[in-house]
């Protein structure tokens, strides 16, 4: 890959190996390893407890609690990333400053992810990857065709820059965006990569709205799947 | 018209507009976009449907050049 097509913001995660397909699966994989690393010792301890001592009922269930919520935690982590950010909240924000914004990013896009984006705040962009769903701190990346897995990345414009403080959220999403469409995989490699799991472990932890961003994305990814 | 647009927190503001044909307007826009460059901007091309490059110099044809900040993981 000539150096003018790769992400400038990848100098500055030099130590990253940069992502890739192979990369991907093999991450999902260990995310999948590490749940069940969290889940199996709790949920078998609570076995035995109950197996040896029905009287430790409590502490079974105690186990049993921890085996279920550290995964959910960590979903929840995943589809934090589709939030809109906090500030920029619909009564902080400013109505010129945002239509300006929405509207270039308006004319970014196609007419169906200027729809979606209306309906939901998320913008889906096919990649080589698979399907992305960016919102204004981060990115979902659903890869794998039939059996998807859902990649959520944190990322966001650079906050150590005074200027970004101020950026209404369509802009937000336009740098990712652009930034996206410049260098997918450079783009994955600077983000981090907050959770990797199902589509429906997210999908439960996602407002009404962005679950059809979700929807969308998932055939987005099924049908590029399918032309390879 | 091409057109040299900064994202910020108006939305986005026009730093610069000129066609190829007009020297000045092309020197002007240069001036702009360098400027921008060593605020620490980087500039980004539509180069079709789901597409974008990243460019150093002013592209004179474009018919847009959008001025972004740096992206980082969260």
């Amino acid at each position: 890959m000539a150096a003018a097509d790769v992400l400038p913001e990848t100098a500055s995660v030099h130590w990253r190996r940069r992502v890739d397909a192979a990369q991907l699966r093999g991450r999902g994989r260990l995310w999948t390893l590490t749940m069940a690393a969290h889940v199996v010792p709790f949920a078998g301890a609570a076995s035995l407890l109950l197996w040896m001592q029905p009287l430790a009922l409590p502490v079974a269930l105690v186990c049993f609690a921890h085996a279920w919520i550290i995964p959910e935690l960590y979903a929840q982590r995943g589809a934090n990333v589709l939030r809109p950010a906090r500030h920029m909240s619909a009564a902080d924000a400013a109505p010129g400053p945002e239509q300006r914004s929405v509207g270039l990013l308006g004319d970014l896009v196609g007419h169906e992810a200027r729809e979606l984006h209306a309906r939901t705040g998320l913008v889906l962009e096919p990649g080589r990857l698979g399907a992305w769903l960016v919102g204004e701190k981060g990115a979902v990346l659903l890869h794998g065709g039939r059996r998807p897995r859902a990649y959520c990345y944190c990322v966001k414009v650079d906050p150590r820059r005074p200027a970004a403080a101020d950026l209404p959220s369509g802009d937000r999403i336009a740098h990712l965006l652009l930034a996206l469409r410049s260098d997918e995989q450079g783009f994955a490699t600077v983000a981090n990569l907050a959770f990797a799991g199902a589509p429906w472990r997210l999908r439960r932890r996602m407002s009404r709205e962005t679950r059809a961003a979700l929807k969308a994305a998932l055939a987005s990814d099924s049908r590029s799947s399918a032309r390879l | 018209m091409c057109k040299l647009i900064r994202m910020d927190h108006t939305g986005h503001s026009t730093l610069a507009e000129w066609t190829p044909e007009d020297p000045a307007a092309v020197e002007r826009a240069v001036q702009a976009f360098r400027s921008e460059l060593d605020r620490g901007y980087l500039a980004m091309v539509s180069t079709g449907p789901g597409h974008a490059e990243h460019v150093r110099e002013l592209p004179v044809d474009a018919e847009l050049v959008i001025m972004r900040l740096p992206i980082s993981g969260g």
